[in-house]
């Protein structure tokens, strides 16, 4: 079955297209990433299949089902997003507890309070957190909290956008390293907006290089490794990312 | 843009149309009619006035007419003066009520705001200290007793405004302060903390990094992320000024237009009941949709459009 | 190294908690010539309070004291409030980090940008325009006509990036502190804005402290790397000599960084048990 099915999508913000005719799928299962030239709408494609945006055309399928732009059914059950800045995506005067805990309100969704410690343990976080406020813990930290207020309802599909980022290198191999063991135990399916190759090279199977609002290539994890890519822009990248270490 | 505002004025239209409908037939509702008064008319008289306020029709065609009337924005007759029109009426109490209402926001504005930033750029001293002790006095005690007590103080004791009437400049004293003080507390303290919100902001930072006058970054970085909250409640307190004058016009006897509301109820005088009512309700219609326009001339992230309701 | 731009000595930044007075800058050293010097480290080691240190930017009730800090043999410490100003931007110009939460949201991005540039020059208003325009082209934005329209909200976050790189460079500054200028951009931006800044380098004798959580990007670019941990410079090399560095904590976090053709299951990561004391 596919996760995300994407037939000639176009979006716009305030009717100014920026993402032209994309097409692509995800296998349930797979980790696809989206890298490519930084505004080339990367996050805005995230952003129509998770709903923040409505203003496209085309055909976006989720496992299976199609979703209408103006008349959307609740999708947030199986997917689920995670923000590029661990800062600014948490409440900052709720506590750790109450962040995961909502959308299990939001979904009505009754619970006695294990599964916010399976998600903590989950990803790796002392039970001692559960009460802390977002500015008591380190940006890393913050992360861990987010991917676990993701995963709180079970998601089949998160949608992550540059999760590591804002991140240093540690505590961004921390994170790949959570998310590569939580896709594996839970079986999910991620959909990775990032534009550092070797990220993608670590957590995904197959990748679209965009550029310009256009996918100018869809290619796997090999061909990548083994520098087989056809694009020239895919090439450009892959050539100034050769050259920074062979230096 | 245009389309939103003729959607905004549609709705307008209709919300208008829905509260005079709602007047209309509750006034209807109340047992007794308007010259049903204590002391009892005759019963030809009262027949012969009901007749002449067309108050014999069925109740749809004085529904229809009333409608039509205020279609050429006319009123209706006061049913308590003879040969006065309800029109009259607010005409003749709107330069008082305006002036007061109009004084009052301005006090509001023009010295809640500068009292916030004040407070705010001497956070913990003693001029931030001073303006929040006044603002927790102005927010806790109701405006009707601080009119009274001034009232009391200043007008009866000290002699240094009059006790009513507006015959010259301090006449307006009394009733702009107890009218504007519990608002002006308010948005004292809410401009306080919004300011000191946005001056923790890293984008201030940045402002300071590139070399900024401490002015410049206060209005141009400061004051225009700090207004935005302070605009919306803006709406609200125009909203509390006026029901405000009712309580504040009737102790300071002063001849506005709340003043006439208050005494139609009293005299059953049904038209200009209603007639008021609607005249502020479109009157607090326009001014939502001021601040509306304003909140989205300050702040570029509210969209216009209605697909993301 | 021909003359010293910047002198640094026994800097601290301290701020006071509850449980006393805590140095986040523990009293470090280091001089910059009109060279390329890198600050890395993990996140929290204290790279941005020296950054801003400099500026003399930190919000009390933080403090910032030093036995020397010189900037072209003006003794930062000594300038009043409206000496740093004449300084900040014209002179020294910092790109902040988290360009999310650093841009004005109710301003456009001309509107930001030209100020920087205002402020310190007196111009007519064709003129400034101009040059913001062309300063947008410089780093790479497409379209600087429409993106100068728009509002932080509206532009992607690596766009956000290089907006904060183009205000900062506009006043043609001759120390440009950078935190984290990159992070967000994909290879290919980020060598054409590096080049950029690399130009004015050349041209003007510019002086870059960059500060960067990626390592490639410094051991390829910078020309001398301080590592800090904790608040300490716990290794200072030749950016060139950075795969061979010999601190464990420098080790550590090479270990950590992905590698395109990346066969590890998992990545190593820093010991980070110190952390969960507090
Ligand atoms: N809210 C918005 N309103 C208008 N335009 C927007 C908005 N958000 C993004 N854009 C525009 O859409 C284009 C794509 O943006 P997007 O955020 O998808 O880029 P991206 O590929 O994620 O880039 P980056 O790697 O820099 O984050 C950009 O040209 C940007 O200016
Ligand atoms: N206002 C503050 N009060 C107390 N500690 C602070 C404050 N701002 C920053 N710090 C601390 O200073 C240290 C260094 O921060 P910073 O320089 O931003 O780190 P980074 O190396 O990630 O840029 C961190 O431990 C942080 O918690
Ligand atoms: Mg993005
Ligand atoms: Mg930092």
């Amino acid at each position: 079955m596919t996760a995300i099915d994407l037939k000639d999508l176009t979006i716009s913000y305030s009717s100014v297209p920026v993402v032209h005719g994309a097409n692509f799928s995800v296998a349930d299962g797979e980790s696809f990433a989206l890298v490519g030239e930084s505004g080339s709408g990367k996050s805005t494609i995230l952003k129509a299949i998770s709903g923040l945006n409505d203003e496209w055309t085309g055909e976006i399928k989720l496992f299976g089902e199609k979703i209408d732009p103006k008349n959307r059914t609740d999708i947030s059950r199986i997917t689920q997003m995670v923000f590029q800045d661990p800062y600014g995506s948490l409440h900052p005067r709720k506590t750790v507890d109450t962040i995961l805990n909502e959308p299990l309100a939001i979904h009505g969704i009754k619970d006695d309070g294990t599964r916010v410690l399976e998600m903590l343990s989950a990803v790796g976080l002392d039970k001692r957190y559960r009460f802390r406020y977002p500015h008591q813990m380190s940006g890393g930290q913050r992360q861990r909290v987010a991917i676990a207020r993701a995963l709180m309802i079970k998601p089949k599909l998160l949608l992550l956008d540059e999760p590591t980022s804002a991140l240093d290198v540690s505590v961004q191999a921390e994170i790949l390293n959570l998310l590569k063991k939580l896709r594996k135990e839970q079986n999910l399916t991620f959909l990775l907006v990032t534009h550092d190759l070797p990220v993608a090279s670590f957590l995904c199977d197959r990748l679209a290089v965009m550029k310009g609002g256009e996918i100018v290539e869809i290619a796997s994890r090999e061909q990548m490794t083994k520098g087989e890519l056809k694009a020239e822009y895919s090439n450009e990248l892959l050539g100034v990312h050769a050259q920074k270490l062979g230096a | 843009m245009l389309a939103y505002f003729a959607k905004r004025i549609g709705m307008m239209v209709v919300t208008l149309f829905l509260i005079i409908t709602l007047t209309f037939f509750l006034m209807h509702a109340i047992p007794g009619g308007p010259f049903t008064s204590e002391k009892m008319l005759a019963p030809e008289i009262e027949e012969a006035l009901n007749a002449k306020y067309g108050l014999n029709d069925p109740l749809w065609v004085q529904y229809l007419n009333y409608l039509k009337g205020i279609i050429t924005l006319d009123l209706g007759p006061s049913f308590k003066y003879p040969g006065i029109r309800v029109n009259d009426l607010i005409l003749d109490g709107l330069p008082v009520t305006a002036k007061t209402g109009f004084l009052a926001l301005l006090c509001v504005a023009a010295l809640g705001i500068p009292l916030g930033i004040l407070a705010a750029l001497n956070q913990n001293k003693w001029q931030d200290t001073a303006v929040m002790m006044l603002a927790t006095v102005g927010v806790a005690i109701p405006s009707y007793v601080v009119a009274t007590v001034a009232l009391y103080i200043f007008a009866l004791q000290l002699n240094l405004v009059p006790t009513f009437g507006l015959d010259d400049w301090r006449g307006y004293i009394l009733p702009v302060a107890a009218l504007s003080g519990f608002w002006l507390s308010f948005i004292a303290r809410l401009s306080r903390s919004s300011l000191l919100e946005v001056l923790g902001q890293d984008y201030i930072v940045t402002a300071k990094a590139k070399g900024l006058h401490p002015l410049s970054i206060l209005f141009k970085h400061g004051l225009r992320n700090a207004l935005i909250p302070i605009v919306t409640v803006l709406g609200p307190v125009v909203a509390n000024l006026l029901t405000g004058s009712f309580v504040i016009e009737q102790i300071f006897a002063l001849p506005g237009i709340g003043r006439h509301f208050v005494l139609s109820i009293s005299n059953r005088d049904y038209t200009t009941i209603m007639g008021i009512t609607i005249f502020y309700a479109a009157f607090l219609m326009v001014m939502i949709l001021i601040v509306d326009i304003l909140y989205m001339l300050l702040d570029p992230r509210i969209k216009l459009a209605d697909r993301n309701k | 190294m021909s003359e010293k731009l910047l002198e640094v000595q026994d800097l601290r930044v301290t701020f006071p908690t509850h449980r006393g007075d805590i140095d986040v800058v523990k009293g470090i050293s280091f001089d910059l010539g009109r060279e390329r010097l890198a600050i890395v480290g993990e996140s929290g080691s204290g790279k941005s309070m020296t950054g801003r240190s400099i500026l003399r930017l930190i919000r009390s009730p933080g403090r910032v004291t030093a036995t020397k800090l010189k900037f072209d043999n003006i003794d930062l410490l000594d300038q009043s409030e409206k000496q740093m100003r004449a300084l900040r931007g014209a002179r020294i110009s910092m790109v902040m980090q988290d360009p999310k939460y650093s841009l004005n949201p109710v301003l456009t991005i001309g509107e930001q940008i030209g100020e920087a540039l205002r402020t310190h020059q007196n111009l007519p208003r064709k003129q400034v325009h101009d040059r913001v325009i062309d300063m947008l082209d410089q780093v790479r934005i497409n379209d600087p006509d429409r993106v100068a329209k728009l509002y932080p909200h509206e532009v992607s976050g690596g766009m956000g990036q290089r907006i904060m790189i183009a205000m900062m460079l506009i006043p043609e500054p001759d120390l440009l502190i950078a935190d984290e200028p990159t992070s967000a951009l994909d290879v290919s931006v980020q060598a054409q804005v590096l080049d950029l800044i690399d130009g004015l380098i050349q041209q003007k004798g510019m002086g870059l402290i960059i500060i960067s959580h990626d390592l490639n990007l410094v051991a390829n670019y910078a020309d001398r790397v301080l590592v800090m941990n904790a608040g300490e410079i716990v290794e200072e090399c030749d950016a060139s000599a950075l795969k061979d560095a010999q601190h464990p904590y420098t080790k550590g976090l090479l270990a950590a960084v992905p590698r395109i053709d990346e066969t590890r299951e998992e990545l190593p990561t820093l010991d980070r048990s110190q952390w969960d004391a507090t």
